[in-house]
């Protein structure tokens, strides 16, 4: 073993500034192409070269061209048009999802970790009934009783996510409970509400911002498979994951109606997947989040 | 020794009340549905004698107690009700569709491990460029949807090389050659998002347990690397790694569901799917019954088998 290695194990190498620089190069990476995804997805109606929904016989299965830069599918729609649509909805759906779970976690995790004993078990035995069924039996076991459609899928999303995301918020909140800073502000006579909203909340945040970006690229996943059983997004509305279900048949002829589609997908993935790499660094440096 | 049959009596009796809120959960599928879930199911050109011998059938006239009771009961029976829309019953589908996703997800998570922790292995004790091309196969893993990995496996075999089908099935027993020429797309598919997961688990065990002082003494005493691994660092390893290969069944019991539609496969996700779409509830119950049961077995089997690996764990010293 050198030297080196040995100093090491002594002194890890990940000093503040070193972790702050790799977590900026995520920051960056992940922000900025989600930024452009986001941006693509808003501005689709300006930057969509055709209709999305339309119908064009002589263009059934174009190949790419000049005028369908990613070719046109079945039923001779753009695809391109079809992609950054298709975006919209996935990014909408997923953002929306995590963003409503998050909302509902974090106070349950704030009371969980924070008063202990019969809340938390109350709370944390609750949730984990959630946790009973794989993610993807309960998002379908959700449409099986609601119906499919896209407010339904992001409704099973926030559910599934709710006891991961109020687990973590739990463990940092009981970490940061820990801290003097929350003893001396009861000390001085602060009521909880006034504790937990302006000393442990602000200070247990970070792993579950950490979590929530990461759980989006399982959520634009999870959106993107039930899509794709026709569970989810319904047609003509265009959905990404409907898109790769839509040009199965036509895989071998038509190739770029699989290509593309599922190339948004996994661009959108690594983009939640970088971005919460880059949170994880600066915020989560001990790993509370899963 | 008794430590540790009370930990596996422990554990067992714990499933208990999972299985319980588990049943209440299937049984409530048909009885959330919004509004008259017979009329819903038979559509509304069925008339209203037929829709209330479907409801009497299903029990659906009772009070909400008497129905979970007799719904209960039945299924200690083996009784799962009928098919809406072949009236066959629903316990023989399943015991055709069982071993299918059985099939499928054994054999994509034997493939997941054996790709995974040997993988894993050499990320924690490779040089940088083992970590590097490890740490590129982990991300690929992760962030490719599963089933357009399967879109593009039919593309490059079925498409480019012609050499595999693209879908279909022929059980194990017909046709043991073609079986597999049918499972090898959808396991591989499978398989390595599943690889990913393992492979970062193995190596994130094995480099806690490659810091800790009595690895440094074993080299000390000059034994080699692999000794080091394969002799102890490894079973100190094996908890978590088996720990997270249970969870990741869980994921790929989802993931079945997806891949079985698309190749086709006639297991028990694609029942679901199917019976799904056509509205046929209590199908979708059987279904969702099948798997969930699946789920907390397999929990249960790899909680006492990491039990037996870590002995912390069945002294309740740990967790």
């Amino acid at each position: 073993m050198s030297v080196q290695t040995q100093l090491e194990r002594v002194a890890p190498i990940t000093t503040p500034r070193a972790r702050r620089r790799s977590s900026t190069r995520f920051l960056l990476g992940g922000g900025a192409l989600l930024g452009v995804l986001a941006i693509l997805a808003i501005a689709a109606p300006l930057l969509a070269p055709h209709d999305p929904e339309a119908v064009v016989v002589r263009e059934v299965l174009g190949a790419p061209s000049f005028d369908h830069p990613f070719g046109s599918d079945v039923l001779g729609r753009d695809v391109l048009s079809r992609v950054l649509y298709g975006l919209r909805v996935s990014l909408l759906v997923s953002v929306s999802a995590v963003l409503v779970s998050t909302i509902i976690a974090v106070p349950l995790g704030l009371l969980a970790g924070y008063f202990g004993r019969w809340v938390d078990t109350t709370i944390s035995r609750t949730l984990d009934m959630i946790l009973v069924l794989p993610a993807m039996l309960l998002a379908i076991t959700f449409i099986a009783i609601l119906g499919p459609g896209s407010a339904v899928a992001a409704l099973a999303i926030a559910v599934i996510y709710l006891p991961i995301l109020a687990r973590v918020m739990r463990s940092s909140t009981l970490i940061v409970t820990r801290n003097e800073f929350v003893v001396g502000a009861r000390a001085r006579g602060a009521g909880h509400l006034r504790v937990i909203v302006s000393h442990v909340a602000p200070n247990a945040m970070g792993p579950v911002i950490v979590q929530a970006s990461v759980l989006s690229a399982f959520a634009l996943q999870l959106e993107a498979g039930l899509s794709f059983l026709g569970l989810g997004t319904q047609p003509p509305t265009p959905s990404l994951g409907g898109m790769l279900s839509d040009g199965r048949d036509v895989l071998v002829q038509a190739p770029w109606v699989e290509i593309f589609p599922g190339l948004a997908i996994v661009v959108a993935v690594l983009a939640f997947t970088f971005l919460g790499e880059g949170l994880r660094r600066a915020f989560d440096p001990k790993g509370v989040a899963e | 020794m008794t430590s540790r049959l009370a930990f596996v009596a422990r554990r067992v009796l714990l499933t208990i009340p999972v299985l319980f809120v588990m049943s209440i959960v299937v049984f409530l599928i048909i009885r959330l549905v919004p509004g008259d879930p017979v009329r819903t199911m038979l559509g509304f050109r069925a008339t209203d004698a037929n829709v209330a011998e479907v409801r009497h059938q299903l029990g659906l006239d009772q009070d909400i107690l008497t129905q979970y009771l007799n719904w209960a009961g039945a299924l200690f029976r083996g009784d799962l009700g009928s098919d809406i829309v072949s009236h066959a019953p629903l316990s023989e589908l399943l015991a055709q569709r069982l071993p299918v996703t059985f099939e499928l997800t054994g054999l994509a998570i034997v493939l997941a491990v054996a790709i995974g922790v040997p993988l894993g292995i050499r990320a924690a004790t490779g040089g940088r460029w083992v970590k590097r091309l490890t740490e590129g196969f982990v991300v690929f893993g992760i962030s490719i949807p599963d089933f357009w990995l399967g879109i593009m496996l039919v593309l490059l075999f079925t498409g480019t090389l012609a050499i595999l089908p693209p879908s279909g099935y022929v059980p194990f027993a017909d046709d043991p050659v073609n079986n597999l020429r049918y499972m090898i797309l959808p396991v591989l598919t499978l398989a390595v998002g599943e690889a990913a997961y393992i492979l970062r688990t193995t190596r994130s065990a094995l480099t806690g347990v490659l810091d800790r002082p009595f690895i440094t003494f074993l080299r000390a005493k000059g034994l080699s690397t692999r000794r080091i691994v394969s002799g102890h660092a490894l079973r100190n390893a094996a908890p978590a790694i088996v720990t997270v290969i249970g969870i990741q069944i869980g994921v790929l019991l989802g993931g079945a569901i997806i891949i079985e539609t698309l190749f086709a496969l006639p297991g028990v996700g694609r029942l679901v799917v199917t019976a799904i779409t056509q509205r046929n509830y209590p199908a979708v119950q059987a279904g969702v019954l099948a798997i969930a049961v699946t789920f907390i077995v397999v929990s249960l089997i790899t909680d006492i088998l990491v039990g037996a690996l870590d002995p912390r764990v069945s002294d309740g010293k740990s967790t």
